[in-house]
């Protein structure tokens, strides 16, 4: 399909207890944020290996939101804390790899911030739009990573 | 493992929610996309899908049309999964072959363009087809409930879920931090919209609490640890030392009658420093247990060493009195908590215009409950600081309260006292009331009723927010007067208003030590930092933490009637598990793959619950499937991708990244 204007394509992965239930409120309460994005949901941001990062960059996202709940608050304690450590390394790896540090982030949204989800999807939907597209899956030497189109 | 491709049948349900996602989402061409989806047997829409009509569809389809996969586009999975699933487990299909995903919360409800929002919701129903082909049949681990309860706080709400599971016949622990209990309750004097006398509603609650066989009451404690989960928590409860035991004490209080301080000169809390104490005090004379305390900041032994110690003296015998008294930790096994902490009064300090802490004429309504009270510091009383009786006083509504500057909420109980407070000071002084308020708001049994009482019994009503109060006089009949500048938005005019006493009707806001208590006791909070309510209509006094409920004002600002309302509401969840005696928890706890495992124990170190055990012998980590609360670290972390996750699979994720990401 030809798109006259670009929108990104951002896969986000919510913790069950926190931002899940951030983006729940954000319903609940009738704001409006872009589109652009998918939620997957995980237990716990300590739950989203690196390489689910690196795979939806590969099938074509534009970016990747990790949400999580604030440091301290997790419902498991700590796993927020081994989602920073990985991201922190990530970023690193992703930085290498030329992919832009707007492109994967990691939020700390609480259940009782629907609003902050709206603002941050919003804000990486116009940095997105801004960096255009990544086109990762194209890019690749071997397109095994690519999605054939159904 | 997972069935051959050809073997999945799926169905998949969009949900129109009346309009709620129809008028969004293009429901009927989702569906359409759907059917031409691999796999997928069957697509439908329908209005209501949670209704018995929409889940008696779902349960025909599975038994006629041999489904063995369902997805539900609906709404968010933590409002009806468990409804879903039961549809499915009706028609003997394993519940966790259903997935849920969320077009309504995350999508009708959040975007504007329907075209757009229509093509998320085909994209979100790609990825669920995909991901339900991987899901494999599980069963749900039951954990065992162990009976008693643990409650934390001693005031109304504490009191009443306390008394409701020990009637039950179970154990309950009950904490309370201060050296009484009773909270705020007990320090009224009447309560609203009926006069009752608060103590005698409270007191003899208070005595039972403490004759309870089945109550542990622990006050001037705090609860320091909790580990475990439902149906198992291991609680540390500290007990600050009293300097007067408990288990010794007869209550007789000759030890405060002897205390060297012949006259009580320490501000009593209780009472707001209206009055004055000792410093081996009792906090009020119907206090619960009755038992002495020591303050150590101003007792003298504790202070130089050199007392005479009359009170020990006073207390012969018994021995109660031990200045070596030091903490002690109690351990307790409960499988349930009631968390009922109560919240604070705004501090009036910080609407300074206001004048609290300045003038010493302006009061808090908690200080004018503490002054008509027939036991309070003036045996119901009502005087100046300078001990004369007011001939006028003003009544301020919403301070800290429905303001943008300090507090946003309503706190739903201060036009209703504030209406009480304007009756008792009448009764009490025969002064002329004004009533400063915003919007009265009186909803509830009774209170309509009681503000036409007001009305009719000559209290003045001013609608308008108090700008602010001061003592400049402009003229002879404002000397010596606390002058209050309102807008009389009725009257559309600025009115000066001289009083003799003026009295700040307070909010409720959470104690300031809330976010520790939350952290304590793994629950969230709303954004005021009252704690959240699992769900604000379906499941009030529950939280997100399974065998943690709540009750009372640590929820939100409530009055006594929805408070015990609520603390029965909770009591009655607890003794719902214990009666049912174990309970299911999700099945997505990790699992190790002991072939692929390396024995590195990378994965032990990662898991708060100590689930993981290495044999190092064999090389092998294994993970205990109840301890695992399933949050999945260890399975991000597991370097050989040894570790899986029921429900959360690596490949049910990597097909649901496919499916969201692929050009349809």
């Amino acid at each position: 399909m030809a798109e006259d204007k670009f929108e990104p394509r951002i896969v986000a992965f919510f913790c069950n207890w926190c931002t899940y239930l951030a983006a729940d409120l954000a319903g609940v309460s009738r704001l409006k944020y872009a589109p652009n994005l998918c939620v997957i949901r995980v237990m716990c941001s300590g739950r989203v290996d690196p390489q689910f990062i690196l795979d939806a960059l590969a099938k074509g996202a534009d970016g990747v939101l990790i949400g999580g709940c604030h440091p301290g608050d997790c419902h498991y304690q700590e796993g927020n804390y081994k989602a920073l450590r990985r991201f922190r390394l990530l970023q690193r790896m992703l930085e290498d790899l030329g992919i832009e540090r707007q492109r994967v982030r990691l939020e700390w949204i609480s259940a009782a911030e629907g609003s902050r989800v709206r603002s941050v999807v919003n804000s990486m939907t116009e940095d997105l739009r801004a960096l255009g597209p990544l086109r990762w899956n194209s890019r690749q030497a071997s397109p095994a990573g690519a999605v054939e189109a159904q | 493992m997972s069935e051959h491709k050809s073997d999945i049948r799926t169905g998949v349900y969009v949900c129109h929610c009346g309009t709620n996602i129809a008028s969004v989402v293009d429901v009927r061409e989702a569906a359409r996309h759907a059917a031409s989806l691999p796999g997928v047997e069957i697509s439908r829409e329908y209005k209501y899908l949670c209704s018995e009509p929409g889940q008696a569809l779902i349960r025909q389809d599975i038994l006629e049309r041999g489904l063995n996969r369902i997805v539900v586009a609906a709404c968010s999975p933590h409002l009806h999964e468990e409804t879903f699933r039961t549809a499915a487990a009706a028609a003997q299909l394993n519940p966790f072959h259903v997935q849920m995903i969320n077009i309504r919360e995350h999508n009708s409800w959040v975007h504007e363009d329907k075209a757009r929002a229509s093509r998320k919701a085909e994209k979100l129903i790609r990825a669920a087809v995909r991901r339900v082909a991987h899901h494999k049949p599980l069963e749900r681990v039951r954990v065992p409930i162990n009976p008693a309860v643990l409650v934390v706080g001693g005031g109304i709400a504490g009191i009443h879920a306390a008394l409701t599971v020990a009637n039950a016949g179970r154990q309950v622990y009950l904490v309370e931090r201060e050296p009484s209990i009773g909270g705020h309750m007990a320090m009224f004097d009447k309560t609203f919209p009926t006069l009752d006398c608060a103590a005698c509603i409270l007191t003899p609650k208070m005595s039972a609490v403490k004759a309870h066989p089945n109550i542990k009451l622990w006050t001037h404690s705090d609860v320091t640890d909790v580990q475990g989960y439902v149906g198992n928590y291991r609680v540390k409860v500290t007990r600050w030392p009293r300097m007067v035991r408990e288990e010794l004490c007869s209550g007789c209080l000759e030890c405060v009658a002897a205390c060297v301080f012949k006259e009580a000169k320490v501000p009593d809390e209780f009472n707001f420093g209206l009055s004055k104490r000792k410093p081996i005090y009792i906090p009020f004379p119907q206090a619960v247990p009755q038992v002495p305390l020591i303050d150590m900041e101003n007792c003298i032994q504790f202070r130089t060493g050199k007392c005479k110690k009359a009170c020990a003296q006073a207390c012969g015998d018994r021995k109660a009195i031990d200045f070596q008294q030091g903490e002690e930790i109690k351990e307790v096994d409960v499988g349930t908590i009631i968390v009922a902490t109560g919240s604070k009064t705004f501090d009036a300090e910080r609407a300074a215009y206001y004048g609290y802490g300045t003038y010493p004429n302006v009061y808090t309504s908690l200080e004018i409950e503490r002054l008509v009270n027939a036991c309070g510091p003036t045996a119901g009383r009502v005087v100046l600081r300078n001990g004369e009786t007011p001939k006028s006083v003003a009544i301020i509504h919403c301070v800290g309260s429905r303001d943008e500057n300090t507090n946003r909420w309503c706190s739903r109980v201060c036009c209703m006292y504030s209406l009480k407070l304007a009756h008792l000071l009448k009764e009490h002084t025969g002064a002329e009331v004004f009533n400063f308020y915003i919007d009265m708001r009186t909803p509830g049994k009774g209170f309509e009723e009681f503000y036409q009482k007001l009305l009719n019994e000559g209290v003045h009503f001013v609608r308008g927010r108090v700008a602010e109060v001061t003592e400049w006089a402009l003229d002879q009949s404002e000397e010596g007067k606390l002058v209050l500048r309102v807008e009389d938005t009725l009257l559309g005019l600025v009115r000066r208003i001289p009083v003799d006493m003026v009295v700040l009707s307070v909010g409720m806001e959470p104690h300031a030590d809330a976010s520790e208590v939350r952290r304590l006791f793994n629950i969230t909070c709303s954004s005021e930092g009252f704690f959240l309510e699992r769900h604000p209509k379906l499941a009030p006094v529950n939280t997100f933490t399974d065998g943690i409920f709540l009750a009372g004002s640590c929820q939100g600002p409530k009055d006594i009637p929805d408070t015990v309302a609520q603390a029965g509401a909770a009591a009655a969840e607890a003794l719902a598990l214990i009666g049912a005696g174990y309970m299911e928890q999700e099945p997505n706890a990790a699992y190790v793959v002991e072939d692929h495992c390396s024995g590195c124990g990378a994965c032990s170190a990662l898991c708060p619950y100590s689930a993981i055990t290495l044999d190092a012998g064999a090389r092998r980590s294994s993970i205990h499937p109840v301890l695992c609360k399933g949050c999945g670290t260890c399975v991000a972390a597991c370097p050989s991708g040894a570790i899986r996750q029921n429900l959360f699979e690596d490949e049910q994720i990597f097909e649901e990244i496919t499916g969201v990401l692929t050009h349809g």
